[in-house]
């Protein structure tokens, strides 16, 4: 039942785990040191040296990293080497301050198809398999890190990139898929599409799908593997940190293994900083390990989540982090895409409008759709339909300029968004992503 | 001759109107005439009142976002063709109409509130058309 990809780290014990962990860790920090002067400042200013760091018992003495020094850096201010020993960028899809860009070198991208091979080896594939990736190609990391994963696990590898859906379920069907890897959106959709085509999970020869870059619930989960007819894995990583891959789930389905041996995870309270023992609810944090190109230590990505050394069927021994339960700071993920409020307000601003908006994000037909409120002002109303309907489309372009999604933009009167006594309540998410 | 009318804004929900019109009835204000623009989202509720200062303010004071627009108020006899002769000499006028709506019909008199983007060549248009435009006071009096 258990396959490995590479058994010797994902089953190692905990012992030896961090002793590679602290070995890594003593050689990352001298590397980032040594060539990363943002960091190397941050460090200075803390009063810490790289000897300070001998175990990762250390860690804790670091500085954080955070998305607001990743924008600071833009673009090149974080790189841990000479441009010319990179080969690859990726990129998330936000647009100005908010994007992050991150560069490989060759052996960042072996390291990174390795992780997604384990997490397709996890979700049973083999040399045997036909997988099919269905994620966006391009800047977007889902599509390069499975397909790379899928290479180096032997798959057959579809390199569909995602959209055009029936012609997706013609090649499943012509070719025999039988691993997908998508969104779990995508993946719920192509599954409606099967049964308006008329057909039937027996129709596909699908039994894995390997579903990431947004969150879903275990509802969601049910109606994927029902709808298509396999067991579906989450698998979870973020552009700062190479991409997907960062941990995946194994066929136990109660969260996801990190690779432990590239990214040591802490859990932090995010209020003050501090570590929290395992178990606890709080911010996760990532150390890269063995990163050239694009190494960050400490790296708060917000999300919320528990992490737990409990034993595994599958026999990994690997720490699991559980689906990420909400983040510690606003942003949203909508349609893939990180979207912050204050993305939103700027725009507002900027184009004449008060900062009283509501933010609606909803799921229809498995989409995520983006509803903006903004109270119209005096100055702005006018007595025909047709200007206060040009102005709606003006604001929707704009904020689709800024975030790269289409929003739907509803200008209300004055004082119908409500205002409570203290934070004010900016984004209303009805998709109940976590149950 | 333009006379004023007050536009209010009023979200496209159930009991929006009946709320704006309770509080205009409870002041007292007589609506002699009106229109709604709607759009899935919102409506503009278009009034022609006595005393425009007046009810604006109490519209204002209530939280309703509201302008004032000066309209043409057309007098023509009441015959097929009626709107034809107002439209044709504001399209040969070069005048853009934005919305139309009947006023009142008073012995085969047909008054259309006319919005236009240029009252004073529309009203000379509509003059030269030999169409009469019609006074406030004239229009409360009917």
């Amino acid at each position: 039942m258990s396959n490995y990809y590479q058994p010797e780290i994902e089953t190692a014990s905990v012992e030896e785990i961090k002793a590679l962990q602290s070995e890594k860790l003593v050689k990352q920090v001298k590397h980032v040191y040594e060539n990363v002067k943002y960091y190397r400042d941050l460090m200075d200013e803390k009063g810490v040296k790289p000897e300070d760091i001998k175990s990762v018992d250390d860690l804790h003495k670091l500085p954080f990293l955070t998305k607001a020094d990743l924008r600071d850096a833009y673009p090149y201010g974080l790189l841990g080497t000479d441009l010319k020993n990179c080969v690859r960028i990726q990129s998330t899809s936000g647009t100005t301050g908010r994007r992050v860009v991150a560069f490989y070198t060759q052996k960042d991208v072996d390291l990174w198809e390795e992780c997604c091979a384990r997490a397709i080896v996890a979700a049973g594939g083999t040399n045997g398999d036909v997988c099919q990736v269905a994620y966006g190609y391009g800047l977007f990391t889902g599509g390069p890190g499975l397909n790379g994963g899928s290479h180096k696990v032997g798959c057959l590898t579809l390199p569909m990139s995602s959209g055009n859906t029936e012609r997706q379920i013609q090649f499943m069907r012509d070719l025999h898929s039988t691993i997908i890897c998508c969104t779990p959106s995508y993946a719920a959709y192509i599954g409606e599409t099967l049964k308006e085509m008329g057909l039937t999970p027996d129709d596909i020869d699908l039994k894995a799908g390997i579903f990431g870059a947004e969150p879903w619930t275990e509802e969601m989960r049910r109606d994927i593997e029902k709808s298509l007819g396999i067991k579906a894995y989450d698998i979870y990583g973020l552009t700062e940190t190479s991409g997907p891959g960062v941990s995946f789930e194994c066929e136990e389905q109660t969260g996801m293994h990190i690779n432990e041996d590239h990214f040591l995870a802490e859990i932090i309270d995010p209020e003050t900083g501090e570590v929290l023992p395992e178990g606890s609810k709080g911010e996760l944090v990532f150390t890269s390990l063995d990163k050239e190109a694009f190494p960050l230590l400490r790296y708060r990505t917000r999300d919320i989540c528990v992490l737990s050394r409990k034993k595994c069927s599958c026999g990994r021994t690997l720490i699991k982090m559980s689906k990420p339960m909400g983040r510690s700071d606003d942003m949203l993920i909508i349609r893939g895409v990180n979207v912050f409020p204050s993305q939103i307000e700027t725009v507002l601003l900027k184009e004449g409008y008060t900062s009283n908006y509501l933010i609606e994000v909803d799921r229809e037909h498995n989409t995520d759709t983006l509803d903006v409120y903004v109270e119209l002002t005096s100055e702005q109303f006018s007595d025909t339909v047709k200007e206060i309907s040009a102005k709606e489309k003006a604001l929707a372009n704009a904020i689709k300029i800024m975030l790269g999604i289409n929003p739907k933009v509803h200008l209300v009167a004055p004082k119908t968004i409500t205002r409570s006594e203290g934070k004010a309540v900016r984004v209303i998410d009805k998709r109940k992503l976590h149950d | 001759m333009a006379v004023k009318q007050i536009s209010v804004f009023i979200q496209n929900k159930k009991g929006r109107l009946a709320k704006v019109s309770r509080l205009l009835a409870d002041n007292g204000v007589y609506i002699r005439a009106l229109s709604i623009a709607d759009t899935q989202d919102f409506g503009i509720l278009r009034l022609i009142c006595e005393d425009v200062d007046k009810v604006n303010s109490i519209l204002k004071e209530a939280g309703y976002l509201t302008t004032k627009t000066d309209v043409l108020v057309a007098a023509v006899k009441d015959d097929p063709g009626a709107l034809a002769i107002i439209a044709e000499a504001l399209r040969d006028a070069d005048v853009s109409i934005e919305y139309v709506y009947e006023l009142a019909t008073v012995d085969n008199i047909v008054y259309l509130v006319v919005r236009v983007d240029d009252n004073q060549v529309a009203a000379a248009a509509l003059a030269g058309a030999g169409i009469r435009t019609a006074s406030e006071e004239e229009i409360f009096k009917l």
